[in-house]
């Protein structure tokens, strides 16, 4: 490469990369502040706005992405790929800022929850839109045999988002104090996205639209109807299912397994303290996020389909020895108790219809962990009365050495993500031909990520309740894992499509 | 092994209508009157969101399963350009 063309590819990179990862942030911070938006917006007293928030939740997260895929996946098509991929930015920081200014449930009644529904759906669009065309566009500026490197900076932007999202609530939470955060601060994050967005415009706005799909529209072989001929040529569509089922569906569980249902575990199994999961979760994407540029550098050498089926060999092989090993660095029944610093603490208040005795009970360990459980207890005045049962908040503090083991753990499964995740635009770059490709490659990877993906911790949950063990939730990344690198393994080539400008 | 590759397509074939029994059998235990934890509005609309984005899903598992079973994918190795 020249001198020129490494500044136009670093150019490239830049331009697809901030945006997508502010398109995360937007995406993100509506999920970090999910409880204050709740309370604003979705109070449950009214059920149609409990009932809307949940819709919000799930219709926004996962339902709607594939549909942005299409949308914009047909533009980009159409259109080419800079003006769509800036068209996402637009409507995604465009709703991120109106959500911002959208008057609470308070003031304007049943249509602040219908707004910031509305709003959230169309963030989901974009979201869908996004990924496919900046893949798409720094792939078809990328050499053949740096494909997968250069392509790897956009898969690192999902975790910088969030990195960038976490970060800017903090920091606005500790200027303005926790009080005014949840009165009016909370509003500042999404605000915000306005000035990040504008950036991210002016750089892409500087950027050339894709040589290849220049030169196929100075041709003139566009596509007419990329969904048509994406979705019902069978030659396309066997490699769209097959993009599907042997990669992005295994991809996308992996993903969220070890970035998302690792925190839940963290919380909700293991009764890490809240700041704490965090922080481990925080330092373990930190630490494995240069692998996605590792494996991507490394796909270009050994070809994507290896190193993807590896990643998800050793998740299926080692989520369960990994879970229960964590759960029993937390499991303080396996821990030697300092005795003589146990504490136990009651009081009782007066309530309108009874007495709360709050019992607060505190364990140290010789490792360094600390146990926290507090038990209210409601003994309501009238004897014939039922009283509620007793609520037990329990709050494990890690010791150093579990803290950093629990990271390590965390680390393992963010590196699996890194594996799989890392190669996967170069791959999906390469089965499909330039006139279909944002609408070919868009729908497999959203309905892996969105769907198979993002449903995880609601599933894994699910699993957990139902079939009342600590590790069931795992059966559903395991299951799916397992089906995604039979069909990867059988019916995906081995070889690296050097010419994708077919 | 493009034996393999059309052998399993019978197995993706019938995954499909699998997987949408399976998913209608759960909903309807967790909705009924007897279900182990009683239906909320939450369960209702996760499981009419479940059933209606996986039904489509899985007919393409079974599509390409009948891909598979047809020789679709038996060249894919030596196809240049793939479509």
């Amino acid at each position: 490469m020249t001198k020129e063309e490494k500044k136009v590819i670093r150019s490239v990179i830049a331009a697809s990369s901030v945006g997508t990862l502010i398109e995360w942030y937007d995406f993100y911070i509506f999920g970090a502040l999910a409880t204050i938006i709740s309370t604003k917006f979705f109070p449950a007293i009214n059920p149609t706005a409990a009932y809307l928030s949940v819709l919000a939740t799930f219709a926004a997260g996962f339902v709607v992405r594939p549909f942005g895929a299409l949308v914009f996946g047909r533009l980009g098509d159409l259109i080419g790929r800079k003006y769509t991929f800036l068209l996402t930015l637009i409507l995604m920081g465009g709703s991120t800022f109106a959500i911002g200014l959208v008057p609470s449930y308070a003031t304007i009644g049943a249509a602040a929850p219908i707004i910031v529904l509305v709003l959230r759906l169309l963030q989901g669009l974009a979201l869908g839109g996004e990924y496919g065309g900046a893949a798409t566009y720094v792939a078809e500026h990328s050499p053949s045999h740096r494909r997968g490197f250069f392509t790897s900076w956009i898969q690192t932007t999902a975790t910088l988002g969030l990195f960038l999202a976490l970060g800017i609530i903090l920091t606005t939470r500790n200027v303005l104090g926790l009080e005014t955060f949840s009165d009016w601060g909370w509003r500042v994050p999404f605000i915000l996205s306005a000035f990040l967005i504008a950036i991210s415009i002016y750089i892409r706005l500087r950027m050339q639209e894709s040589p290849l799909f220049q030169k196929i529209k100075a041709e003139g072989t566009l596509s007419k109807n990329p969904l048509k001929e994406s979705f019902t040529r069978r030659a396309n569509m066997k490699m769209v299912l097959l993009a599907l089922f042997g990669a992005t569906m295994g991809q996308g569980v992996v993903w969220y397994t070890g970035q998302f249902y690792a925190l839940s575990f963290l919380e909700k199994t293991c009764n890490i303290e809240f700041v704490e999961a965090r922080n481990i979760i925080l330092i373990a994407l930190a630490l494995a996020t240069p692998f996605f540029i590792l494996f991507g550098w490394l796909s270009d050498r050994i070809g994507r389909k290896a190193i993807m089926m590896v990643g998800m060999v050793l998740a299926i092989a080692t989520y369960r020895p990994i879970y229960k090993a964590m759960f029993h660095l937390s499991d303080t029944s396996s821990k030697q108790e300092i005795v003589e610093n146990r504490t136990s603490d009651t009081t009782n208040a007066a309530t309108e219809n009874g007495n709360l005795a709050t019992t607060e009970i505190t364990r140290a360990f010789a490792d360094g962990t600390t146990y926290k459980e507090v038990t209210k207890t409601i003994a309501l005045s009238d004897p014939a009365a039922i009283a509620p049962k007793p609520t037990v908040l329990k709050e494990v503090k890690l010791g150093k050495t579990a803290f950093w083991t629990m990271i390590l753990f965390v680390f393992i499964q963010v590196v699996y993500v890194t594996m799989v995740y890392g190669p996967i635009a170069a791959f999906l770059v390469e089965i499909f031909p330039t006139r279909i490709r944002y609408s070919s490659m868009s729908l497999p990877y959203h309905i892996g990520n969105g769907i198979f993906g993002g449903l995880t911790p609601y599933i894994a949950t699910r699993l957990t309740t139902y079939i009342n063990d600590p590790f069931a939730g795992l059966w559903w990344p395991i299951m799916i894992g397992v089906v995604c690198v039979l069909i990867g393994l059988v019916y995906i080539p081995s070889r690296i499509d050097e010419n994708v400008s077919d | 092994m493009n034996r393999l590759k059309r052998y399993l397509g019978i197995i993706w074939i019938l995954l499909g209508p699998a997987c949408i029994v399976f998913a209608i059998r759960q909903a309807l235990l967790e909705v009924s009157p007897g279900a182990k934890t009683p239906p909320t509005q939450e369960t209702y609309t996760f499981w009419i969101i479940i059933i209606a984005i996986f039904v489509p899903i899985a007919i393409g598992m079974s599509l390409m399963g009948y891909y598979a079973l047809q020789g679709d994918y038996d060249k894919l190795e030596t196809e240049r350009g793939n479509v």
